[in-house]
């Protein structure tokens, strides 16, 4: 098997968890940026519609590197789906894909279900809560947190920040609530 | 171009989102249902890299590649950790992407997550908006 084959393969947590904790280091090293994904919305709002209020009256463009980095994300997801592809399915847990057939998700050909993420569903009950509510809860909820999954979790809790744990602690706690107790209800609409 | 070493770090990044599955809406649901422990694993060893590079940049005072002190500034708790968080949390699982891996499944062709993205800036917008009737 040569290189090109090996890295299609979907990669183990314990080549992708390193690299991306990497992520901390290079950031600070290159320009002494701490590593956050959610503040380039708020960035995002402040260069397009900021409308006098506080929280978005500030030089964004200071932050700019921050908008590079996401745009970056975005380029590397068309490149890992350009080049990089597995072809073969998804792999889940039976146990959830035995449940998720239940709701009419059967196509694991994608990351993202199609099954439930389409221009399509968007139209449903099912897909305007899945991408819009979804979304919403997102965006209002990590700024309200002061950060995301990189700020507190991987960037705070690097930096052995005790509120970032108390925010990742509360991600996971929302995280369980949804998926166990919600979800079901939303995905049956 | 003093920005195009973030815009390169944010393709490795990408590209290592998309590899791993973390950008997986199904990933996201077996990690809250406890069902794998490939997310566990990857942000578990992410989180003790990071550590160790901050831990290893203080220890030796290691500074930037342009000779300044590095700097991390502090976070300071307020009860929007809480609450945000855990709104946060619901929008996680539903969305079965945080901010990062929603750039990432756009570029891998999903286009309607503009969709979601578009939301959750609006929901950021709408936090600003709210921010002085809103416990801290």
């Amino acid at each position: 098997m040569n290189l090109l084959d090996l890295i299609k393969q979907p990669w183990p947590w314990y080549i992708a968890g390193p690299l991306i904790g990497l992520t901390v280091p290079v950031l600070l090293l290159i320009g002494n940026k701490a590593f956050g994904i959610s503040s380039s919305m708020r960035h995002i709002c402040a260069m397009c519609l900021p409308a006098n209020i506080t929280f978005f009256k500030y030089d964004w463009k200071k932050e700019s590197w921050n908008l590079f980095f996401v745009f970056g994300i975005f380029l590397g997801g068309v490149i890992a789906a350009s080049f990089l592809t597995d072809p073969k399915p998804i792999q889940v847990a039976p146990e959830l894909a035995s449940d998720l057939a239940h709701y009419g998700v059967t196509d694991y050909s994608n990351l993202v279900p199609t099954d439930l993420f389409s221009w399509e569903s968007l139209f449903t009950l099912r897909g305007f809560i899945l991408m819009v509510v979804g979304g919403f809860l997102v965006g209002f909820g990590t700024r309200w947190a002061g950060g995301c999954t990189s700020g507190h979790a991987i960037m705070g809790l690097s930096n052995l920040q005790w509120p970032s744990l108390v925010a990742t602690i509360c991600f996971m706690i929302g995280g369980f609530i949804m998926a166990n107790l919600l979800l079901p209800f939303i995905l049956a609409l | 171009m003093k920005n195009i070493p973030y815009l390169v770090v944010g393709i490795l990044f990408g590209i290592i989102f998309v590899k791993a599955e973390v950008i997986s809406w199904f990933r996201i649901q077996e990690m809250f249902r406890l069902q794998s422990f490939h997310m566990y694993g990857v942000i578990g060893s992410a989180v003790a890299t990071g550590m160790l590079s901050v831990f290893i940049i203080k220890k030796f005072n290691i500074k930037t590649l342009s000779g300044e002190k590095i700097e991390i500034q502090p976070k300071t708790f307020k009860k929007g950790q809480i609450y945000g968080g855990l709104l946060f949390g619901l929008g996680w699982a539903i969305t079965g992407a945080c901010p990062g891996p929603l750039f990432a499944q756009i570029g891998t062709g999903v286009t309607v997550i503009i969709i979601t993205l578009l939301s959750a800036i609006v929901g950021t917008w709408c936090y600003g908006y709210f921010k002085d009737k809103l416990p801290e």
